[in-house]
């Protein structure tokens, strides 16, 4: 599909040329999104209120959100998605600093008095037929929002034609295809999940909120997913779900957190015929690129080459990127995005091993350890090594000593938590593979085996700050 | 086993994981003399938690660290009890 001289295009451009009926589905419902080149999800016919303004999309589904996208991309002057999980208390602030001047609602979304300002439509996953529609005459602008553990939110300014640059890239598995993620679309990497579907005019299987992993693991078996996407972390879990097995995608993708060997090495052989591909993307920084040769980090010759447009850096141990598919600012704040030159510091630290890089942590994460300095997930990328681990959380504990000690929670493949001498025995295995691999200091003082791990709303392992 | 067994026994084995020699670990051996280096005592600290279920220096109000193996076992002994 090119898109070569047509001016601003938008979403609904995509699915006008969209050859065959394509849905979302969520756990509760569907919409055939399609057929919004001749309907509307908004009721009461209030798109044409909407136009030329800011609105924020604050639905409690994803499935609203899905579409109320597509009807206002090229119609509302900007679009501010709003997480699921965004504090209350931070409403007032954030539609502040993004002007917003119209609110999309859907009937779930729980009434806040930040949303009375503005004016109000709802959007249903219902499509009705409509007589005109506003047409498409903008570049809207679509802002994100960070998912900063602390703190409001960052609000960060992309376009349609930065989103999709990595989009119409041809993926590996390319073909019909239904699209699958365990993200949730309002983030920038379930909106780059949901963007490829839509501009391929192909299918998406949706997420839902507490919903039990093999549950939707059923669901995306039954509407025959093609292409999935999550976290490591959201994969890991998958992978203990004997559902797991029920689906067969051609194309699997990870990224959001460090994808280490071990995750990969699962995922290849639960599905020994898919593409398996991990990507680096941020918020800010948009997508940076793959790697789909099946190896955790990236080739040394990424850096200081131009590869797609994209140029990276690194700088004091930090991964820098400049790429058309940066944000172009931050809304509401006067914070510079990029250094003078144009890159976006992306605080993630690297280090290189032979002819790759590999991702060791985030500079913000180091824990001190009477001074000599550790990443968790570099020694989780050891620990999840060990055969009989799934996933692992490393973290710091207060030592009368040292100041802090790493201690790790691990979870085991399934069924190896029972016999507990085999426990005093594995906790030692995994420790000599540890004292094997790593220095003294980044060793875990203890370790202990737990059921699960806290998996946060953005698919990340949850890291409690001390 | 005993507290002071456990604690001998987790020395040992950190001395071992961490390629250390210990001293003959009698009671009135200082602890800085011993063989174990900070590290090797923030581990051993972590590890007795594990194993014992207390931390009595953590939970203790005003830092304070034994001198001799004696007084470091008896704090032990004293937070099991």
């Amino acid at each position: 599909m090119s898109m070569a001289g047509v001016e601003a295009p938008s979403l609904r451009n995509f699915v006008a040329n969209a050859d065959a009926p394509a849905f979302f589905w969520d756990r509760a419902a569907s919409a055939r999104f399609t057929d919004l080149q001749r309907g509307t999800s908004i009721d009461g016919g209030r798109l044409a209120d909407l136009a030329g303004r800011s609105v924020l999309i604050a639905t409690a589904g994803q499935l609203t959100t899905a579409l109320a996208l597509i009807e206002l991309d090229g119609c509302a002057r900007r679009l501010v998605i709003l997480p699921p999980d965004t504090e209350a208390d931070h409403l007032d602030a954030l539609i502040a600093a993004a002007g917003v001047e119209a609110v999309v609602t859907d009937v779930e979304t729980p009434r806040r008095p930040a949303f009375d300002i503005a004016a109000r439509a709802v959007c249903t996953p219902s499509i009705a037929p409509v007589a005109e529609r506003p047409p498409v005459r903008r570049r809207s602008e679509w802002v994100l929002m960070t998912s900063g553990t602390t703190g409001v939110p960052k609000l960060v300014m992309h376009d349609l034609a930065g989103l999709t640059a990595a989009v119409h890239a041809r993926s590996p598995a390319d073909g019909a295809a239904v699209w699958g993620t365990f993200y949730d679309i309002r983030r920038y990497g379930g909106l780059q999940m949901y963007l490829r579907a839509v501009c391929g005019g192909a299918s998406l299987v949706l997420s839902s909120a507490g919903e039990p992993v093999a549950d939707h693991l059923a669901r995306l078996a039954r509407h025959g997913v093609t292409h999935l996407s999550g976290t490591p972390s959201q994969w890991r879990r998958a992978l203990m779900s004997p559902t797991i097995r029920a689906i067969a995608p051609r194309y699997v993708r990870l990224s959001g957190e460090i994808a280490d060997q071990a995750i990969l090495d699962g995922l290849r052989a639960a599905f020994p015929h898919a593409a398996i591909g991990h990507a680096y993307a941020s918020t800010e920084a948009g997508v940076a690129f793959d790697v789909n040769d099946g190896l955790a980090g990236f080739p040394a010759a990424y850096i200081g080459s131009t590869r797609d447009g994209v140029d990276m850096n690194i700088v004091d141990g930090s991964l820098r990127i400049r790429s058309p598919r940066t944000a172009s600012r931050y809304v509401g704040i006067e914070q510079a995005l990029t250094d003078d030159d144009g890159f976006i510091d992306t605080g993630d630290m690297v280090e290189l091993r032979g002819d790759r890089y590999h991702f060791v942590g985030r500079r913000g994460g180091i824990i001190n350890i009477g001074g000599l300095k550790v990443h968790p997930e570099e020694v989780e990328a050891v620990i999840n090594r060990h055969p009989q681990v799934r996933m692992s959380l490393v973290r710091q504990k207060p030592s009368p000593i040292t100041g802090s000690i790493i201690v790790a929670d691990v979870v085991l493949k399934s069924d190896q938590q029972a016999v507990p001498t085999r426990q005093i025995e594995l906790k030692d295995d995994i420790l000599r593979l540890c004292r094997k691999t790593l220095p003294r200091h980044k060793v875990p003082a203890a370790i202990s085996f737990v059921p699960a791990l806290n998996v946060g709303a953005t698919g990340k392992l949850l890291r409690r700050r001390r | 086993m005993s507290v002071k067994l456990t604690i001998i026994e987790q020395m040992e084995r950190i001395a071992r994981e961490h390629g250390k020699i210990l001293a003959p670990l009698k009671e009135d051996l200082v602890l800085a003399d011993c063989g174990l280096d900070s590290l090797g005592f923030a581990v051993l600290v972590a590890r007795l938690e594990d194993t014992l279920g207390i931390d009595p220096f953590s939970a203790a109000e005003d830092a304070f660290f034994p001198v001799t193996l004696g007084d470091f076992v008896k704090v032990y002994e004293h937070g099991r009890r």
